[in-house]
């Protein structure tokens, strides 16, 4: 049996999400975990792994709400394994690490959790307030990476991912009104979650009206910052008479990373390093593109979720504006149902663990107003942009 | 002072490079053994490991891969230069790096346009001159 085929997600969790909470960021945390636990029908005895993204605290403010110890002795877990960090595939590198410790046997039951209070950490500073740096830090440096890319002006993933797109629009043609799609789609479902943070209708035309960030990218292509705690539990296969419910079936994986692993330096900066990601996980499925029915992929900047779209194959490489023209085949309705919950440009920045904690919801039939009448039964989950990507293809039980 | 966030932090490795900079040289890294250029600057060559490189002049021809205008970033000095385009430009010897354009209008920037280095000063003390580029003249 393959590694993935050993592993179930079989349960979720979400804490209350929102601009600013000014919550302990730990009980949000928990407040998730907790929730996932039950969801799977198990206890706190019974969780024997965590696995977590990005590990405790640290810079920029509010971008970890917990690392993994402070849960494990909030919760009194007894593990055999466990791991939180930051230099992995992605936000979702720390699920798949947990699949690999489920399918090695050094754990049965592990709780996954990514939590983030980004939104009341930055108060009314904003964004400059989690810039490289930080808006009230002495002694800036530009050094490392940042020495090549901090004096020119383009200190974060805005600038950086605005030269790609701008590659993109070069290359293929791509055009705003079609990127525009990406965030107008996120904006329709986020009206049906009640967890999301912006709900106001948005037309194209409203997104090309807002102001320019960094050209091409406008506000409403940047996602929200937040507060909020997601987790789920990877279970083994051979758990699941214990289980409250059929879980969600890990089917294939990907984590590849290959090239310069940069923001700039990418051997082909019209797309990131989801490209080799998606190759891996295909190689290892018989499943194929046309087989999945919705999609949750990750939206930190709308341009990384249509390189996402060309990577996972929904579309040719460079056709993604094609795709996206007039949205209709990313509505609930279309080819491929895409963040169906509204992503994090208007449900907020939960940071990557929202997009697997959606499609397991939408396999589960448990959306409420927003599930999808499809019930679809094959998923994605993908997170990260730029040199990071990780990436799972789900099916129902 | 007032902290500022567009002053390199140069470091053993990378010190002559900000130094060349200033004199108006763009520094580059060239392999002896293989013969390839590299950037950003290593103390051995990523494409063989040799570590007979050496700082090399660049002609400071460049063409235009991609770009952005960008018009918000709260950090000092960027906050009082808005908008400004930055950009990741090929130079003629190969290694492609993050700059600004300059001298151009933002309608007339266009990918693969031909472009030449201009050092421009950004600081008195300490003396720093940064790497830019504009549109090539002849």
């Amino acid at each position: 049996m393959k590694a993935e085929h050993q592993t179930v997600i079989s349960g979720v969790g979400q804490s209350d999400v929102g601009r600013r909470l000014f919550r302990d960021p730990l009980e949000l945390t928990l407040d998730a975990c907790v929730e996932a636990i039950h969801d799977a029908g198990l206890t706190t005895k019974d969780i024997d792994g965590i696995a977590t993204y990005p590990g405790p605290g640290g810079e920029p403010p509010g971008f970890s709400g917990a690392g993994a110890v402070e849960v494990q002795d909030a919760l009194r877990l007894e593990l055999g394994w466990w791991s939180g960090g930051i230099e992995r595939p992605g936000q979702l590198g720390a699920v798949i690490d947990a699949c690999m410790a489920v399918a090695f046997g050094l754990a049965t039951h592990v709780l996954c959790f990514r939590s983030v209070f980004e939104g009341s950490a930055q108060g009314g500073g904003g964004r400059a307030a989690v810039m490289p740096g930080g808006s009230n830090r002495a002694a800036p440096r530009a050094s490392g990476f940042m020495e090549w890319v901090l004096p020119y002006g383009a200190p974060s993933a805005a600038p950086w991912i605005a030269m790609m797109a701008q590659r993109h629009f070069h290359e293929y043609g791509t055009t705003p009104e079609q990127l525009g799609q990406i965030a107008v789609n996120a904006r329709r479902n986020a009206a049906l979650n009640p967890k999301a943070i912006y709900t106001d209708p948005m037309t194209i035309d409203d997104y090309l009206a807002s102001r320019v960030i960094a050209s091409p990218l406008r506000l409403f292509d940047c996602d929200v910052p937040c507060d909020g705690g997601t987790a789920m539990i990877v279970s083994h296969v051979d758990t699941i008479p214990d289980l409250r419910k059929p879980p969600v079936r890990v089917e294939a994986v990907g984590t590849a990373l290959r090239g310069r692993p940069s923001w700039d330096q990418f051997d082909d900066l019209s797309t990131m390093a989801m490209r080799d990601a998606a190759v891996q996980m295909w190689s290892r499925t018989d499943l194929k593109p046309s087989d999945v029915q919705v999609a949750e992929m990750y939206d930190g900047f709308s341009f990384i979720t249509l390189c996402w779209l060309e990577a996972m194959g929904f579309c040719g490489k460079g056709e993604a504006g094609a795709f996206l023209e007039g949205g209709h085949n990313i509505a609930r309705d279309g080819v491929i149902p895409l963040n169906t919950h509204g992503g994090q440009l208007s449900s907020g920045r939960l940071h990557g663990f929202s997009f697997l904690h959606e499609a397991c919801v939408q396999l589960w039939g448990e959306g409420g107003d927003r599930q999808l009448t499809s019930n679809p039964q094959v998923g994605v989950a993908a997170a990260g942009g730029g040199p990071m990507a990780g990436v799972l293809l789900l099916t129902k039980s | 002072m007032a902290p500022r966030f567009d002053l390199p932090t140069p470091d053993e490795e990378t010190a002559p490079f900000w130094a060349g900079v200033n004199e108006d040289r763009l520094l580059i890294k060239h392999c002896n053994a293989c013969g390839a250029n590299h950037f950003y600057p290593r103390p051995f060559c990523p494409t063989c490991w040799s570590t007979d490189v050496e700082w090399c002049a660049a002609s400071g021809r460049a063409t235009l891969y991609t770009w952005s205008v960008v018009y918000n970033n709260d950090l000092p000095p960027f906050n009082e230069r808005l908008p400004y385009v930055a950009a990741l430009v090929d130079l003629e010897e190969g290694p492609r790096m993050m700059t600004n354009v300059v001298d151009c209008p933002f309608d007339e920037l266009a990918a693969e346009m031909p472009l030449e280095v201009v050092y421009e000063q950004v600081s008195d003390d300490p003396f720093v001159k940064l790497p830019r580029f504009r549109p090539a003249r002849g």
